[in-house]
Formats: structure tokens, C-alpha cells, sequence
């Protein structure tokens, strides 16, 4: 037995001694990639996780691309929101084309020829193929206010002198349905921005008194909460919008309508909120702020938030669709903003009357924005959230 | 069990209370009141209004009298079963909500149970076949569907039946059935044209509910008892029903406190796209007119109906799983 194997090997090893000087941490030494991992912030952390999330980083950028859009409207859209064509009510969508018989021009649209349909009463369009618009880049066109700065002509793209660039078609007034969906997304997008500033101020103060304090505050709260939430949303909206006066100016409409929205919708976040601080409260780093004599706003404040903002702010990404969706449901439905403010719920209320849509079937098209943004805030806010947690 | 049932129930009343003051409130916010707008309407058409006639409506309903007085009112004529009178239709308000409400109800529990027909066997799916192609593809869907609003899923769904079938699909009943009493004919004929609104109401909760139901899933099937179970040899189909299905149930129900809101919202947008003969249409143009104890009305029975779903959801809840009893008992 005591000429095993194990021992015919380790006579073979010569005895090996380093000359290295000793270091007893070599252990605990990080490598350089283990060193940037370690000592990465929660947020560079966040942003390694989310970076691996191939869709929420696609929706960042789509999303972020339309909130961009909205600083320059003006040059995006081939019109002017207000420009009027009273020759081409109702016009149907035009197609862009490549060649004009196999003859390659570059992107143009054909000319439209309008007759009135006796029999049902339908504008009728036809494309006449003897006119070709070839498309203006970089041009001259309507003119308009850019944010009330300066008044210029510039667009990205316009159509040929003379002729007509619909290419989502015209609605009831011969408007360009395209440009009014660029401009739309000015009021659409940041009603959803402003609403989840406001509610999640709400919610992060009332939520954190009630988690701070307990007792009885929380008490409150938490029924009040409890009331909030056991009303069906959308009439509750329909009610508060009812309220504002209609004297009112289009801008003071847009801010109560926004405040109306998150008066509704900081229940969910003060109750994370809360939760969490009756928790965190308990804490000994809590305890020695307390015992420094920090006062509950600060301690709140510097102490406890921070520690789950990140959190929070992802759970803010998923309800500003909600957000977006309320607004659109109320000024469809007639009762949120009016025109001549211009959001994709105002123009889909030219959509309401069913026979308007079964006519012209473009003037739903405005949804399909409605649609991706929710779709892009709901895959970023799911990677965001996955991003935040750091148990995952 | 009874003290539970007891102690919700009384829960109740203080909620109650506080939601009714919240509509009065709202009710009571716009300047002016219904006799104001009435008489304007009357003054544009150039009829002359006998300013005592006016003050005969004024003191008959209450309009002089301070506003906790005419709550008051209000709410004690509500537990007694008088809701009021509807300015606009001439008619106590019980009589022109009565069928609608009614027929909100109907919507409303038809659109939970097609939300659990449809979302319990694809969640099921979508869970153990964790990553398949099965499981990306209804996920996919279940997202558009989350990300459409639901009057637009009715606007197209409407847009669609006039294109392809030539016909109308608004309204609950055929027209003949209109202002009918209540026969075999006109239920089947309303039970004919429920499942549109339904569809579209239920396709935003179907969509919530089968990505809760799969991640809940998805976290019991990691458990250490169901792998005990798989150990055993337990066939991989009983296994399922027998334990995480029974966990997934409770969730089920649980959620409805969180459902019928969310629903109710939709029933009432999604009936004034379809003119459905439900609570919605009239509730906007109510809110409009300032009809308020129509109004009032109306937002305090939809909101009562979310209340005693929630009740019937967390008696139900505990009658399934010992373990909320003990916590509700304890925490409250």
C-alpha cells in the first residue's frame, strides 16, 4: 500500500521553490476585467445588463429616435399642419414609385385625378399616370414657425411644384395625414412624459411618508389608495376631463388633462414605494442618520430612495403607455384635447364615425404609431426592469 | 371563515362612503349646474323662461341648498334605491340605467371568463414550452394585443365586418329586438352579438393575464416539489395539474380585483365605438350635459361593481387558500 501510484508521482516532481516574493492577498488581487466589473456604479451596471437585451435596446432607439422627431416636426413633415387642399378631400394614400414606364426617374408619385362618385357620394381618386412629381429632398416648401422662433421653409422632403405628396392620404379638411401624425407626436409623446413626472412625484412623496412614518398616515394612504384604485380608470378620467371648463385655452387643456392623468396614476408607484421604505426604515444605516439628526426628508431623500431609484424608474417606463392610451382614448372619444392642438387621439377622433372609416380607411392609420410606441415603451421598461433587478 | 367574510364586508362601507364622495365631488366641480345650460339652451332657441318656473325646479331639486345637504341627499336616497332624476331623460335614473347596467354586467363577466378560457391553456403552454417557437409566437401576439387600445381593436374590427361582410357589427341585439321585453329571441340575439365587444375588451386582459399566468408558472416549475414529484416518477401531465395548476388557480382569482376595473374601463370605451345599449354611451353624454345625478349615478354603480368583484375575488380567494385567511385576519 505504501507504494501507491500517488506517491511514485510525487517522488518524480522535483521540490520547487518560488522566488517571487511572497504576497499573501494574491488570492483577493481582482484582474483588470474583474476590477471594472466589481467596482462598476449600480448604473454602469444597469447599462451592461440592458445593453445584453437585443429588443429593449432596439425600443430605446426607435423610441429614442421619435422623441428627437418631435424637436424638429417642422422639417420632418412635408406640410404644414394647417395647410389645407381643397381640391384633395379625402385623397386617398399615393403610392411613391421608382420607374415611370421602365424608365428609372428616381422617387416620384403620379398625379391624381378626382371624380365624384354619384352613386355613394365618395370622392373618388385615380392615378393618372401622364403626370410624374418626381420628389424634392432637402426643398423649399410650405412655410412655418419653428417653435416660434423664426419662420422658414426648409423640409426634409417636399412634393414636385405643382403636384401632391400624400402618402398617408388627406382627411376631412384636405389636410396631409402624414404631416399631422408628425406633428401629433409633439403632444402625444410628451403628455406621457409630463404625466409620469407629476405621478411619479406623487407617488414618490406619498408613498414615502406612508412607508416613513406608518401608523396611522400609512393608514390613510394605503385606503385612499385602495379607493383610487378600485375606480374603473377610464370613466373616472371621461369625469375629470368633463370638468375642465371649456373656456379654457388648447395649452391649459393639455396641462390639466396631464394632471388628470396622473392624478389617477401614482397609486401603483406609491405602493412600491411604500413597501420598500417599510423595510429599509428598519435598517441600521437608517437608525444612525436618525441618530445624527437627519431630518425624515433627508433621510428619505438621501438615504432611502436612492437604493431602489432605479428600480422605480424602470416600473415608471411601463406605465407611461398607459399614459399615452388614456390620452388618445379621451380625445378620441371627444372629451380630452381639442383641436386645433393636434395629438394622434384628436386625429383619430376623425375616425370615430364608422362610415367615415369604411370610406376612407386611412384615417385610422394614426393608431399605428400609437401602437409601436407602446409596444417600444413595453420592451424597453421589461428590459429596464430586468436591468434594475440586481437579483437576476 | 365568517368573521373574514364579516370583516370584508364591513371594509366595505367606509370604502363605499369614500367613493361616493369622490363622485359627488367630481359631479359638483364644473361651474354652473343642469338648470344653468337648460335655461341657456332654452334662452339660444328664443324661448322666454319664466324666471319662477326656474326657481320652482331650483328649490324642487335642490339646487338652492348647500352642497353637503344635497350629498347628503344624494347618498341616503342611494341606500334606499332612489338615485335621483335624470334631467336630460325626465326619468328617475333607476328606470334609464336598470337594462344597461344590466347589460354592463353581462359584458363584463362574459369578457372575464373568455380572458380565462383563452389565457389559462395558452399561459399553460407558453410556460412549459419555455423558449419554443410555440411559446415566442404567442408571446409576440399576446404583446400586440397588450399594446392595442381596445377601441381601435373595435374600430377595425368594425372597419373589417363592413368590408368583408358588408354589414354592421355595432349595437348588442338585431334592431327588431330594440325596446322589446325580454324573450328566448332577444337573449339568443344579444348572446349572438356579445362575443365582438367581448373579443375586444378581453384581448388587452387575455394578453396581461397569459404573461402573469406564464411567469408565475415559470417561477413554481422551478420548485423543489416539483422536482420531488418528477422524482417520484410522477407522468409530467398530472404532475402539472397537480400541484403549479393548483397554485396558478388561486392567482387566477386573485387577479380579478385587478381585471375588472381594467374591464369595466374598456366595456365603457369600447361601447361607445360599437353604440352598444351599455352604461357608456350614456355616461359621456351624461358627464356633458352636466346631468349629474345621472352621472353621479353611473360612475358610483361602476365603481360599486369593481368594489364587489374584489369582495366576491378575495372570498373566493379564501376559500381556496388557507393561508390569506390567517394574514387577513392579522394584518387588519
Amino acid at each position: 500500500m505504501t507504494d501507491g501510484p500517488g506517491t511514485a508521482a510525487a517522488a518524480a516532481v522535483e521540490h520547487y521553490v518560488s522566488t517571487e516574493p511572497f504576497d499573501p492577498r494574491a488570492i483577493e488581487a481582482l484582474s483588470p476585467e474583474q476590477e471594472r466589473y466589481y467596482l462598476a456604479s449600480q448604473w454602469r451596471l444597469m447599462w451592461w445588463k440592458l445593453k445584453r437585451h437585443r429588443l429593449a435596446v432596439i425600443s430605446g432607439g426607435f423610441l429614442l429616435a421619435m422623441y428627437a422627431s418631435i424637436l424638429v416636426s417642422e422639417v420632418l413633415a412635408p406640410y404644414n399642419l394647417h395647410t389645407r387642399h381643397v381640391d384633395f378631400i379625402y385623397a386617398p394614400p399615393q403610392s411613391i414609385h421608382l420607374f415611370d414606364k421602365g424608365r428609372f426617374v428616381g422617387p416620384f408619385v403620379y398625379g391624381t385625378t378626382y371624380r365624384l362618385n354619384m352613386e355613394n357620394l365618395k370622392r373618388e381618386y385615380t392615378e393618372n399616370t401622364k403626370e410624374v412629381y418626381p420628389l424634392r429632398f432637402f426643398c423649399s416648401g410650405d412655410s412655418y414657425d419653428f417653435w416660434g422662433l423664426t419662420t422658414a421653409r426648409l423640409h426634409v422632403v417636399c412634393p414636385a411644384a405643382g403636384g401632391t405628396l400624400f402618402i398617408l392620404g388627406t382627411d376631412r379638411l384636405g389636410r396631409d395625414v402624414l404631416s399631422r401624425i408628425i406633428y401629433g407626436a409633439r403632444i402625444s409623446l410628451t403628455i406621457g412624459i409630463i404625466g409620469i413626472t407629476i405621478s411619479f412625484v406623487l407617488g414618490l412623496t406619498i408613498g414615502g411618508v406612508a412607508g416613513y412614518y406608518g401608523g396611522w398616515v400609512d393608514m390613510v394612504v394605503q385606503r385612499l389608495i385602495e379607493i383610487l384604485q378600485s375606480f374603473p380608470q377610464i370613466p373616472l378620467w371621461m369625469a375629470l376631463s368633463a370638468v375642465l371648463p371649456v373656456t379654457w385655452s388648447p395649452i391649459l387643456i393639455y396641462f390639466g388633462i396631464t394632471v388628470i392623468l396622473a392624478m389617477i396614476d401614482w397609486t401603483g408607484l406609491a405602493r412600491a414605494v411604500r413597501s420598500k421604505l417599510l423595510a429599509l426604515r428598519e435598517e441600521e444605516y437608517c437608525m444612525a442618520a436618525q441618530l445624527m439628526g437627519a431630518r425624515p426628508g433627508r433621510i428619505i431623500g438621501r438615504h432611502l430612495m436612492p437604493g431602489f431609484m432605479s428600480h422605480l424608474i424602470a416600473s415608471a417606463t411601463l406605465s407611461i403607455p398607459t399614459m399615452i392610451l388614456g390620452e388618445t382614448a379621451l380625445s378620441f372619444l371627444g372629451i380630452g384635447l381639442r383641436p386645433p392642438v393636434t395629438s394622434w387621439g384628436v386625429l383619430l377622433n376623425e375616425a370615430q364615425n364608422i362610415n367615415v372609416v369604411a370610406l376612407y380607411p386611412w384615417l385610422i392609420l394614426p393608431a399605428v404609431p400609437v401602437v409601436l410606441i407602446i409596444l417600444a415603451f413595453s420592451f424597453f421598461g421589461d428590459g429596464l426592469r430586468d436591468a434594475a433587478d440586481p437579483y437576476k | 371563515m365568517i368573521g373574514y367574510v364579516v370583516h370584508r364586508l364591513l371594509i366595505m362601507i367606509p370604502t363605499l362612503l369614500a367613493i361616493s364622495l369622490i363622485v359627488f365631488v367630481i359631479i359638483e366641480l364644473p361651474p354652473g349646474d343642469y338648470l344653468e345650460s337648460y335655461v341657456a339652451e332654452l334662452e339660444s332657441q328664443g324661448e322666454s323662461v319664466d324666471p319662477k318656473e326656474i326657481e320652482f325646479l331650483r328649490t324642487q331639486y335642490g339646487f338652492d341648498k348647500p352642497a353637503y345637504q344635497r350629498y347628503l341627499h344624494w347618498l341616503v336616497g342611494m341606500v334606499q334605491g332612489d338615485f335621483g332624476y335624470s334631467f336630460e331623460y325626465r326619468l328617475p335614473v333607476s328606470e334609464v340605467v336598470g337594462d344597461r347596467l344590466v347589460l354592463t354586467i353581462l359584458i363584463s363577466v362574459a369578457t372575464i371568463l373568455f380572458t380565462w378560457i383563452i389565457a389559462f391553456p395558452i399561459g399553460l403552454y407558453s410556460a412549459t414550452h419555455q423558449y419554443s417557437w410555440g411559446d415566442y409566437g404567442l408571446t409576440f401576439i399576446g404583446l400586440v394585443g397588450l399594446a392595442t387600445p381596445n377601441f381601435l381593436l373595435a374600430l377595425i374590427l368594425l372597419y373589417l365586418a363592413n368590408v368583408v361582410f358588408g354589414t354592421s357589427i355595432g349595437g348588442l341585439m338585431d334592431p327588431q329586438f330594440l325596446d322589446q321585453p325580454w324573450s328566448l329571441d332577444k337573449v339568443l340575439s344579444v348572446l349572438a352579438h356579445l362575443w365582438i365587444p367581448v373579443v375586444v375588451i378581453g384581448t388587452s386582459g387575455t394578453a396581461a393575464m397569459i404573461r402573469r399566468l406564464r411567469a408565475n408558472l415559470l417561477d413554481e416549475l422551478q420548485k423543489q416539489y416539483v422536482v420531488t414529484a418528477r422524482a417520484k416518477g410522477l407522468p409530467e401531465i398530472r404532475l402539472l395539474i397537480k400541484y403549479p395548476l393548483r397554485m396558478a388557480i388561486n392567482f387566477f382569482v386573485a387577479d380579478i380585483g385587478s381585471l375588472l376595473p381594467s374591464v369595466i374601463s374598456g366595456a365603457e370605451l369600447v361601447a361607445i365605438v360599437l353604440s352598444l345599449p351599455t352604461t357608456g354611451p350614456i355616461l359621456i353624454a351624461a358627464l356633458q350635459s352636466q346631468d349629474m345625478y345621472l352621472a353621479g349615478s353611473f360612475l358610483m354603480f361602476l365603481a360599486t361593481l369593481t368594489v364587489v368583484g374584489v369582495l366576491i375575488s378575495d372570498l373566493v380567494l379564501a376559500a381556496l387558500d388557507p393561508r390569506i385567511r390567517l394574514q387577513g385576519g392579522s394584518t387588519r
